[in-house]
């Protein structure tokens, strides 16, 4: 397991990040040292083993269909610079 | 006697007998707080009128009685700024939520509140909590009390600072892989991390999910089952919360070990570990063997498995929950981006720090379909191998004893490589991949920096864990101590 600086440029397009050329390099550095971590999990046989997804055997939890309250639109809305008559504002996204 | 050097409990019986008002208590904490945090900086935000307010209200409605059925009401908290709190900053120290105000309160929160506790501020972290040092917060470096050139451990750096510096009564933290233990033990406070499941997780603004719990820092051992009280059980907003029974941990508060038998993993007392933290907690479990515990040595052999284990599946569960912050809806939002995508890199690249990147991107590196298997689902195989070494070691034994680090708090700056500053989690660690409860207590101090002892118990058996520790500290004195830097 080897990281490369076009993985990274790949996984970052992926996450959404912008990373300068010095971030790339720093990144695909420091993160091979942890994968080098990582890929020690290897030397032990898990070949029956089951993968623990979650620690409690949980099952779905289900409530009633009633109406509770929930935000009203100046909660919704205060944290944002985005709002505009009770829409969120974005750049356009269908070409003309 | 300062009221601001109490415990909650003692401040709670000086209320009950009218000896002081909640005004008076909540007045020295903020001026302590006047006096040191330019030094420590603990707090990110303080809502010093709102707690006057409250404080005077309580004070006005309130007769002896209702202090005796609560004995958190008028008490002070300090609040980790990664758990929602109405109509109050919540940032979790990060340029993303530098101007975020929730609409509501985290479930513990409102727990706190019911049983009277005031709010008082919001604590310093490393940003997303994504640390062990709160070197990573995107705003200041909170100090370690005990030695200002020290980091106070992360990420709930602030809570623990501030609950050590007498700048809080008690806190809230969170706790991923340490991050309640690890500053508790720098501090010289006790910290508890809570069996996944028993507190409510709804409003704790999430890092890894299959790990998080909401933790109590506090003064004394006492005062942790006070909390506990309050915050756990059950919770229609947060489907991974168990139903419990009703508990009162304050009856575990008993100075009595007879017959617990205590395991100690060898694998946690191998290379690596400071000579004065192994001796301070080798000499701790002998005496709670001449208190009438018994002991024995108990093999975790997969244990060292468990950081790596942790790093795979904590950053790609950090990846997952950190998608949800697109610059739109609330958040940290640029300006001018040519379009959608623009605009999410954007807002993400600028108002994200470095370790939180590196951890989106290892994590998403990790769920990628070609890693999938050999990395995730690995992870995965091996968390379950972890968790049964536990299963059996606590089939035998009630508790384990660990040291909670392998040091004392280390010199800010001195962690500037990233694996360097993971493997400070290398013990505590562990009881997240288990979902265990463990618990942090002061038992020692090497060169002057306190050293912490980790009990790690069964699942939702914290009425065990309070009662080992409860022993240790009664019968120490490494409690009352308070830092000589501040205090002259």
């Amino acid at each position: 397991m080897k990281i490369t600086k076009d993985d990274i440029e790949y996984i970052a397009d992926v996450a959404m990040l912008y990373l300068n050329e010095e971030k790339k390099e720093h990144y695909t550095e420091e993160l091979n040292v942890v994968l080098n971590q990582i890929a020690k999990l290897g030397e032990l046989d898990t070949k029956d083993v089951e993968p623990t997804v979650h620690i409690l055997p949980l099952k779905n939890v289900w409530r009633e269909d009633k109406i509770e309250p929930s935000l009203d639109s100046e909660q919704v809305f205060m944290n944002t610079e985005n709002g505009e008559e009770g829409f969120f504002r974005v750049p356009k996204i269908i070409e003309d | 006697m300062e009221l601001y050097k109490l415990t909650v409990h003692e401040l709670s019986n000086l209320l009950k007998s009218r000896e002081t008002s909640c005004k008076e208590i909540v007045e020295s904490i903020i001026s302590r707080i006047k006096e040191l945090d330019n030094t420590i900086k603990a707090y990110i935000t303080l809502t010093e009128e709102q707690a006057l307010k409250k404080a005077a209200e309580i004070d006005n409605q309130t007769d002896g009685e209702r202090f005796s059925e609560s004995a958190l009401l008028g008490i002070p908290a300090a609040i980790k700024d990664n758990i929602c709190t109405k109509n109050i900053k919540t940032t979790c120290s990060s340029k993303m939520l530098q101007d975020f105000i929730p609409p509501y309160n985290a479930t513990a929160v409102d727990r706190l509140e019911e049983k009277g506790s005031i709010i008082l501020g919001k604590t310093n972290m490393d940003e997303f909590a994504m640390g062990s040092s709160t070197e990573k917060s995107a705003f200041f470096k909170t100090k370690n009390p005990w030695n200002l050139e020290t980091v106070p451990g992360g990420s709930s750096g602030g809570s623990a600072a501030a609950v050590a510096a007498d700048e809080a009564v008690y806190a809230l933290g969170s706790d991923t892989g340490g991050s309640v233990r690890l500053p508790a033990a720098f501090c010289g406070v006790v910290g508890l991390k809570p069996t996944y499941g028993s507190v409510s997780r709804y409003g704790l603004i999430s890092l890894a999910s299959s790990f998080d719990q909401i933790g109590v820092i506090t003064k004394d051992v006492t005062d942790c089952a006070i909390i506990m009280n309050a915050i756990y059980g059950q919770d229609p907003n947060d489907s991974t919360t168990v139903d419990l029974d009703l508990q009162d941990f304050t009856e575990s508060l008993i100075n009595n070990v007879k017959g617990l038998k205590i395991g100690i993993p060898k694998e946690y007392f191998a290379e690596g570990i400071n000579e004065d933290v192994r001796d301070s907690v080798l000499e701790a479990i002998e005496m709670l063997k001449s208190l009438g515990a018994e002991y024995d040595e108990v093999s975790l052999p997969h244990i060292d498995y468990s950081l790596p284990t942790y790093y795979a599946l904590a950053m790609a569960e950090a990846s997952s929950s950190l998608a949800r912050y697109d610059g739109i809806r609330y958040g940290y939002s640029a300006d001018d981006s040519e379009d959608l995508t623009d605009l999410y890199k954007k807002a993400r690249s600028e108002g994200f720090g470095s370790e939180v990147k590196r951890r989106i991107i290892l994590g998403t590196y990790v769920l990628n379909s070609e890693n999938y298997e050999s990395c995730f689902i690995k992870a995965q195989k091996v968390r379950t191998l972890i968790n049964r070494d536990f299963a059996k070691a606590l089939e035998k034994f009630d508790v384990l004893i660990s040291p909670t680090s392998p040091t004392t708090a280390f010199k800010l700056g001195a962690k500037r490589d990233p694996v360097s500053m993971y493997y400070s989690d290398i013990y505590t660690i562990p009881a997240n991949l288990a979902g265990l409860p463990a618990i942090t207590v002061p038992c020692g101090f090497s060169q002057g920096l306190p050293i912490g002892l980790q009990f790690i118990g069964r699942a939702f058996d914290e009425k065990t864990l309070i009662r080992a520790a409860y022993t240790l500290e009664q019968n120490t004195d490494f409690h009352n101590k308070r830092p000589e830097a501040i205090n002259r």
